[in-house]
C-alpha cells in the first residue's frame, strides 16, 4: 500500500472533520440555549480532535517541499481551496438555522458512525486507532443530532416545517459521501479504507428510521452535487477558508 | 417571536446527581434546564462531566424533590444531638484490644 | 471566570437600604462564619442583592463568551482553536452554574435573561471592549481573567453556600484560562517584531479596563460595607485591586511587555506598586452604556436568544406530547 494513498484518504476524512468542526464552532454563544452552546461546543472540540489526528498523520506520511513532514497546522492554513478534499455536506452555511445544523449533523454522524465502526479494522494501525476513539464521540453525536431532529420534527407545527425544510437542504449533498473513485478502491482492496458505497444502507436506514419517527419524511431529490473529494466546492468554502486562514498567512513562519 | 398555539413555557428545572466514581454514591452536583428527561441527561454529561468528573448521572425534576423545611430543624435534627451512644468513640476500649 | 463590579453603580444596594440586618439566627450565623443555604431565612435585601449579584456575575460569564467567540474561527492554530473553544465553553458553563445559584433563590433564569435581554440587568463592563487582534485571546485571559480570579477567590467563602458552591467549581475549572492567555502573549512577545507589536498593543489597551474591574475606589463604594457585614464581600475593591497590580507586574517583566503606566512605581515603605489615577469616567461611560461594543453585545445576545425560540418552544411542545413516555430507569 502506497504512503500517498493512505495520506490522501487521511485528508479526506481529517478534511471533512475540521470543516464541520470550522462550522459547529460558530454556534458557540449561538446556540437557542446555553446547554446547547455547551453540547455543540463538545462536538466541536470531538471533531477538531479528530481532524487534528487525521491530518497529521497525512502530513507525516507525505513529506513537504522542504523535505520535511508537514504538520497540521500546514495542512490546515496552507492549503488552497482545491486541495481541501472535504465532502460539500460538512462547508454548506447554517445561516444562523439550528434546523440545518442538526439535519446536517444528524446525516454526517450517521455516516461517519458507520465510517469509524468499519474502519477501527482497518489494516491501517494509525487509522484503526484514531477510528476506535472518535466511533464512540459519533455515536454522542449522532445521539443528539436524533435526539433533536425528533424534538424538531415532532414539536410544533411551525419547528416541523423548518425541519423539513433543513432536511430538504443538505439532501443533496447526501450522496456524494458514498462515493467511491480509484484511489478508495485500491485502499479498500488492501483492507485500509471502508467503500463508502457500503456504507449507504445502514446510514440511509438510520436516518430514515429518525426521520420517520419524528414525523417528516425522508426527502426526494434527483439533485446531486458532488465534487468535494476533487477540490470542487461550493461558494461558501472561499469565505469559509478565509476566515480560517488570515491570521496565519498574514504572517508567514510565525509560532503561535 | 412565540407561534400562536404553541407552548411557550420554559424549560423545567432538573437536579442532577453525579457519582463520580465506582464505589462512590451519587451526589448533588447542580441543576439545568432541560425539556424533558432524555435532554437533561445528556445536557448533564455535556455540563457537569466534560471533565471526566463522573460515570454516571441522575436526573430530577426540582420540583419532585421535597425537602426538610429550616423552621422544622430544631424538630428534626436535634433530637440526634444527644444520641451519642450512635457513634464509635462514646466507647472506651481497654489498651492493648484490637480489631474493634 | 469573571468578575462582578461588586460595590460599582452597577450593582443596587441601597434600594433596600431601610430593611433589617435579618434576625437574629441570621445574623448568629453570619457571625459565625456560617454558611446560609436556601431554604434558611434571610433578610429579603441579602437576597435582593444576591440575586442581583450572582445574576450580574452569570450575565458576565455568557456576555465573556462573545469577544473570546469572535475569535474562534480564526484562531491561528489548531491547537489554539481548541484550547479558546473549550474556554468559551467553560464560560457558557460557568454561566449555567451561576444561572442555578441564583435560582436557588426563588428566581427563574429565563425571568434574570429576560431583565438581561431588555437592558434591566447588567454585566461586567470590561466585554463592551472589541476584541481587534489574536493577541487580545492572550490579554483577556491574562489580565481580565487574572483580575476575575482575585476578584472571585473570596467569594468562594461567600456566606450564601449555593454560589460559594459554584464559586469553587468556577475557580477550579478557571485554572487553565489566566495561563493560557499568558502563554499566547508569552509567545507572541518573543515571536517576529509584528506579533510582538500586536501583544505590546493588547496589554496597552486592556490594562486600565481590567483595572476598572474590580469597581470605583473604596470611598467612592458607600454600599460594600453592609454587603462585607453579611459575608458577600470579602475584600474592598481597592484591596483587591492592589493585589491585582502586586501580582501582574512581575508577570508583565517576565512577558517583556511594558503596562501602560508611566507613573507606575514600586513603593519601598508599602511593599506595593503604585498606579497612575485611574479616569474613571471612561469606566462609567461603557456602563452608561456607550462603550465600543455595548449594543453589538446586546444585539447578538438576544438575536441568539430570539433565534432560538422555536427550538425551545418545539422541544417544550414535544415534551408534553411524549411526556409519559419518558425513559425512567431503577436508580441505586
Amino acid at each position: 500500500m502506497s504512503d500517498t494513498d493512505i495520506a490522501a484518504y487521511a485528508l479526506r476524512l481529517g478534511d471533512d472533520a475540521l470543516v464541520l468542526a470550522q462550522r459547529m464552532g460558530d454556534w458557540i454563544a449561538s446556540a437557542p440555549q446555553l446547554e446547547e452552546d455547551v453540547a455543540l461546543a463538545n462536538i466541536a472540540l470531538d471533531l477538531l480532535g479528530q481532524a487534528r489526528a487525521l491530518l497529521t498523520y497525512a502530513g507525516a506520511l507525505v513529506l513537504g517541499a522542504d523535505g520535511g513532514p508537514r504538520s497540521e497546522d500546514d495542512l490546515t492554513y496552507l492549503r488552497d481551496e482545491r486541495e481541501f478534499v472535504n465532502a460539500q455536506l460538512v462547508e454548506l452555511p447554517d445561516h444562523g438555522d439550528f434546523g440545518h445544523c442538526i439535519a446536517r449533523l444528524l446525516v454526517f454522524s450517521s455516516w461517519q458512525y458507520e465510517l469509524y465502526a468499519a474502519l477501527a479494522d482497518s489494516a491501517d494501525q494509525t487509522l484503526a486507532a484514531v477510528a476506535a476513539k472518535a466511533v464512540k464521540e459519533v455515536d454522542y453525536h449522532r445521539d443528539h443530532a436524533t435526539q433533536w431532529v425528533l424534538r424538531l420534527g415532532d414539536g410544533t407545527p411551525m419547528s416541523r416545517q423548518r425541519m423539513q425544510h433543513a432536511l430538504d437542504a443538505v439532501w443533496p449533498h447526501v450522496e456524494e459521501l458514498f462515493e467511491t473513485d480509484d484511489l478508495v478502491v485500491r485502499l479498500v482492496s488492501e483492507r485500509v479504507a471502508v467503500d463508502p458505497a457500503e456504507l449507504r444502507t445502514p446510514v440511509l436506514a438510520y436516518v430514515a428510521a429518525v426521520v420517520d419517527r419524528a414525523t417528516l419524511a425522508v426527502p426526494v431529490t434527483t439533485v446531486r452535487h458532488s465534487g468535494g473529494r476533487r477540490g470542487i466546492h461550493t461558494e461558501a468554502m472561499g469565505y469559509l477558508l478565509a476566515e480560517l486562514q488570515h491570521l496565519a498567512r498574514s504572517h508567514p513562519g510565525a509560532t503561535w | 417571536m412565540t407561534e400562536a398555539g404553541a407552548s411557550a413555557r420554559e424549560w423545567p428545572l432538573w437536579e442532577v446527581f453525579v457519582r463520580a466514581r465506582r464505589g462512590l454514591s451519587h451526589g448533588h452536583v447542580g441543576s439545568l434546564h432541560a425539556p424533558d428527561a432524555a435532554m437533561a441527561l445528556r445536557n448533564a454529561r455535556d455540563l457537569y462531566t466534560r471533565r471526566q468528573e463522573g460515570v454516571s448521572i441522575w436526573v430530577v425534576p426540582a420540583e419532585a424533590i421535597s425537602a426538610s423545611s429550616p423552621d422544622e430543624k430544631d424538630a428534626f435534627f436535634d433530637p440526634a444531638a444527644d444520641k451519642v451512644y450512635r457513634h464509635p468513640t462514646f466507647y472506651s476500649v481497654p489498651d492493648g484490644v484490637e480489631h474493634l | 471566570m469573571y468578575g462582578d463590579h461588586s460595590g460599582t453603580p452597577e450593582q443596587v444596594w441601597s434600594h433596600d437600604a431601610y430593611a433589617d440586618d435579618g434576625d437574629a439566627d441570621f445574623l448568629a450565623l453570619i457571625q459565625a462564619d456560617g454558611r446560609v443555604e436556601p431554604r434558611d431565612a434571610m433578610p429579603n435585601a441579602y437576597r435582593a442583592s444576591l440575586v442581583r449579584q450572582i445574576a450580574q456575575h452569570a450575565h458576565s460569564e455568557i456576555i465573556g463568551m462573545q469577544p473570546e467567540g469572535n475569535w474562534i474561527s480564526r484562531a491561528p492554530s489548531l491547537k489554539r482553536k481548541a484550547i479558546l473553544m473549550a474556554k468559551v465553553q467553560d464560560e457558557a458553563g460557568h454561566g449555567l452554574y451561576l444561572y442555578a445559584a441564583a435560582e436557588t433563590l426563588g428566581v427563574d433564569r429565563s425571568e434574570l435573561l429576560d431583565k438581561l435581554h431588555t437592558g434591566r440587568h447588567k454585566y461586567s463592563s470590561i466585554f463592551n471592549y472589541p476584541t481587534l487582534t489574536w493577541a487580545d485571546m492572550g490579554a483577556i485571559g491574562w489580565l481580565v481573567d487574572g483580575a476575575a480570579i482575585v476578584n472571585q477567590v473570596p467569594i468562594t467563602r461567600c456566606s450564601y453556600g449555593p454560589y460559594a458552591r459554584a464559586m469553587v467549581r468556577i475557580c477550579k475549572e478557571e485554572s487553565f484560562h489566566q495561563r493560557q492567555g499568558f502563554e499566547i502573549l508569552h509567545t507572541l512577545s518573543n515571536g517576529s517584531p509584528a506579533q510582538h507589536a500586536m501583544a505590546q498593543d493588547a496589554v496597552d489597551r486592556w490594562w486600565w479596563p481590567s483595572l476598572m474591574m474590580f469597581g470605583p475606589p473604596d470611598d467612592a463604594s458607600p454600599n460594600s460595607e453592609r454587603s462585607m457585614r453579611w459575608g458577600i464581600k470579602r475584600f474592598s475593591n481597592d484591596e483587591l485591586r492592589q493585589r491585582f497590580v502586586d501580582m501582574t507586574v512581575p508577570q508583565a517583566q517576565a512577558l517583556g511587555l511594558t503596562l501602560p503606566d508611566p507613573e507606575l512605581a514600586y513603593d519601598d515603605t508599602t511593599g506595593h506598586w503604585r498606579t497612575g489615577a485611574i479616569d474613571f469616567t471612561e469606566l462609567f461611560e461603557v456602563i452608561a452604556g456607550n462603550g465600543p461594543c455595548n449594543a453589538a453585545r446586546m444585539a447578538h445576545r438576544r438575536g441568539a436568544h430570539e433565534r432560538g425560540q422555536w427550538v425551545r418552544d418545539a422541544a417544550a411542545a414535544y415534551a408534553d406530547k411524549h411526556r409519559s413516555a419518558t425513559a425512567t430507569g431503577a436508580v441505586a
